[in-house]
């Protein structure tokens, strides 16, 4: 039985990129859960905002590489972020202006808002196509490695490598400022508090002298930052496809909805379930097995998915929680 | 709730995991305000004078209808159910569309004002239900009470805690975890953070036990005491005139008797009516 070289393999294969994809869709699924919480409505165009806002980073960063701008070890699209997040909120605040106001002046049933937002996101579904194309791009530059697999195994003198990629640290630290950063701000600012009465109560909220469109103003221009941050990550991480940004949405809802909606605490660990069921279950294990177990000989590769399904997990996910724990992990307001 | 809430039979707004119902609000929050105009020569405190008007584009709920409060006292609305009360509260604090009529605070005519900006005017509101805000601990409710002010808010808040004991032990427990009677005192309490010029309660007893309704009667006769005008609509007709300097009896949105709560009590009609004999 070698334990170390298992350990070697399942972090290098399963938790560094679950780990990474889970801060990723956390910080995703904390967008959707605080529009959930405050404007009342799952909102189907979060995926395409990520999309919208990383073109934007992506062609910003382009621009600043052709300047000779870059950071140094560090990706340039971080330098770009600023850009993106700002294109996004005033995206996101002319959508809001244009469509979602109107419902909200008439007292709308959320339902409706709902679905206008299936039509906005159809909408930046081809606004950022329009915008940067459909092909894949890769935008990730700087130091690619932090640790990588030959550098480990000289170091440890063990036959398998580990590769830490300088995205997936990235991704990690700036989800933990970005998270620390939104608690903070929705625990112990006036703003933040604000955002929380007006989602506790909107009528004691008015009547408490909180203006409700700065609330709504505000939480779109967080949610944009988030989505605009979370697909960067994303899209450092892996590489950019606006397609692959439609479809994260299934997963950034299951996240959303196993943690509890409305609940910022359940989004970020229901993100890092969902990531981990995800590749947990698509990832071949039979070299794992081969370590701990040396005699047992698996006929295949102990993969329990391909890969091709891993948006399966997300549903079945979605699906048991909402049959058997409908509030979710860290009871949010859905009953 | 507005009639688009009842189109296609109410579907999927029962579906939590994509609509969050919960909190929803039903006071328009984008109308702006209008001018304010000058108040008359005379005019008491705060007074809604004719008042005709509906929710929305429904039909009238108030006709002619006047409730006014002067500096220092408390006065009451009372009537039967549906008798257009918490109408004639939300009508002050400009919750619906008046027709006629116009509402004038402290020799002001704020009868275009949207409530924020009402608020920011002085006054301060209470409503009947969902006057809390559950998720939050009673301090942040507090807090969120004083959110239109600048200035340091520790010494209304201390003196909030004074006024109700039982709350200042659970500060740090939110609010929707706490007895019916510990809420209604964190919703006055809220409404007290704004140091506002007067007070109008829709119905503060209402659902809490009679021990604790005479603690609150207490506290809210205490507040007037202090200076602060109180208007509350009431339920319980005898004890409301009991403390009332002024009482107003509406019938189908209309005044039908006006007078001190001491006149009303000693007239037959009401007494018969309202007061049960």
């Amino acid at each position: 039985m070698d334990i170390l070289n298992a350990l070697v393999v399942f972090l290098n294969f399963v938790f560094i990129p679950a780990a990474a994809y889970g801060a990723q869709l956390a910080l995703g699924a904390l967008g959707v859960t605080l529009i959930y919480g405050i404007l009342r409505f799952s909102n189907f165009a979060h995926g395409d905002t990520m999309a919208f806002g990383t073109a934007v980073v992506i062609l910003v960063t382009w621009g600043l590489q052709s300047l000779g701008i870059t950071l140094g070890p560090l990706p340039t699209a971080l330098l770009a972020l600023p850009f993106g997040i700002a294109a996004t909120a005033v995206l996101v605040l002319a959508t809001d202006r244009a469509v979602y106001r109107f419902y909200r002046v008439k007292k709308a049933a959320p339902i409706i808002l709902v679905m206008a937002s299936v039509g906005v996101m159809f909408v930046m579904n081809g606004l950022t196509r329009l915008l940067i194309g459909v092909s894949e791009y890769r935008f990730d530059d700087g130091a690619r490695f932090i640790i990588n697999v030959r550098d480990f195994r000289d170091w440890t003198g063990l036959p398998e490598g580990l590769a830490l990629r300088s995205t997936q640290a990235l991704t990690l630290v700036v989800a933990v400022i970005v998270v620390a950063a939104l608690f903070w701000f929705l625990n112990r600012t006036k703003s933040g508090k604000a955002m929380r009465a007006y989602s506790d109560n909107e009528d004691l909220a008015l009547l408490s002298g909180i203006d409700p469109e700065r609330v709504v103003r505000l939480t779109w221009i967080i949610a944009a930052s988030l989505a605009t941050i979370a697909g960067t990550l994303y899209g450092l991480d892996k590489s950019f496809k606006a397609f692959n940004y439609f479809q994260i949405l299934l997963p950034i809802f299951a996240a959303a909805i196993v943690g509890g909606l409305g609940s910022p605490l359940g989004a970020i660990a229901g993100g890092f379930l969902v990531a981990f069921s995800e590749v947990a279950v698509t990832y071949p294990w039979v070299k794992v097995v081969g370590y701990i177990a040396p005699g047992y000989e698996p006929g295949g590769l102990m993969q329990l998915l391909g890969t091709e399904y891993k948006f399966a997990v997300s549903f079945v996910i979605l699906i048991v929680v909402l049959l058997f724990r409908p509030t979710g992990l860290f009871r949010g307001k859905s009953v | 709730m507005s009639d688009s809430n009842s189109s296609f039979g109410n579907r999927g707004n029962r579906d939590a995991s994509v609509v969050n119902m919960k909190g929803m609000g039903t006071i328009d929050g984008t109308r702006r305000s209008g001018p304010v105009g000058a108040g008359r020569a005379g005019d008491p405190f705060l007074i809604g004078e004719g008042m005709t008007g509906g929710y929305g584009k429904g039909a009238d709920i108030l006709h002619d209808c006047t409730i006014a409060v002067e500096k220092g006292q408390i006065a009451v609305i009372v009537g039967p159910n549906g008798a257009g009360k918490s109408t004639a509260m939300k009508a002050i604090f400009g919750m619906l569309n008046l027709r006629q009529g116009s509402v004038r605070l402290n020799g002001q005519d704020i009868t275009a004002l949207n409530p924020q900006d009402r608020v920011k005017a002085g006054m301060g509101f209470v409503p009947q239900v969902n006057n809390i805000f559950p998720s939050m601990t009673v301090e942040e409710n507090l807090e969120m009470g004083a959110f239109i002010r600048n200035d340091d808010i520790r010494q209304t808040m201390q003196q909030v805690y004074e006024l109700f004991p039982a709350v200042a032990e659970k500060r740090r427990q939110a609010a929707g975890e706490l007895s019916g009677g510990q809420r209604q005192q964190v919703a006055v309490g809220r409404a007290l953070m704004t140091q506002p010029s007067v007070l109008m309660l829709d119905e503060p007893t209402a659902g809490v036990s009679p021990i604790v309704m005479d603690e609150l009667f207490d506290r809210i006769i205490a507040i007037a005491r202090g200076g602060l005008p109180v208007l509350m609509v009431e339920q319980n007709a005898q004890q409301a005139m009991n403390i009332a300097d002024k009482a107003y009896v509406l019938v189908q949105g209309a005044n039908a008797h006006t007078g001190t709560g001491a006149e009303l009590m000693a007239n037959d009609e009401v007494r018969r009516t309202f007061l049960g004999g």
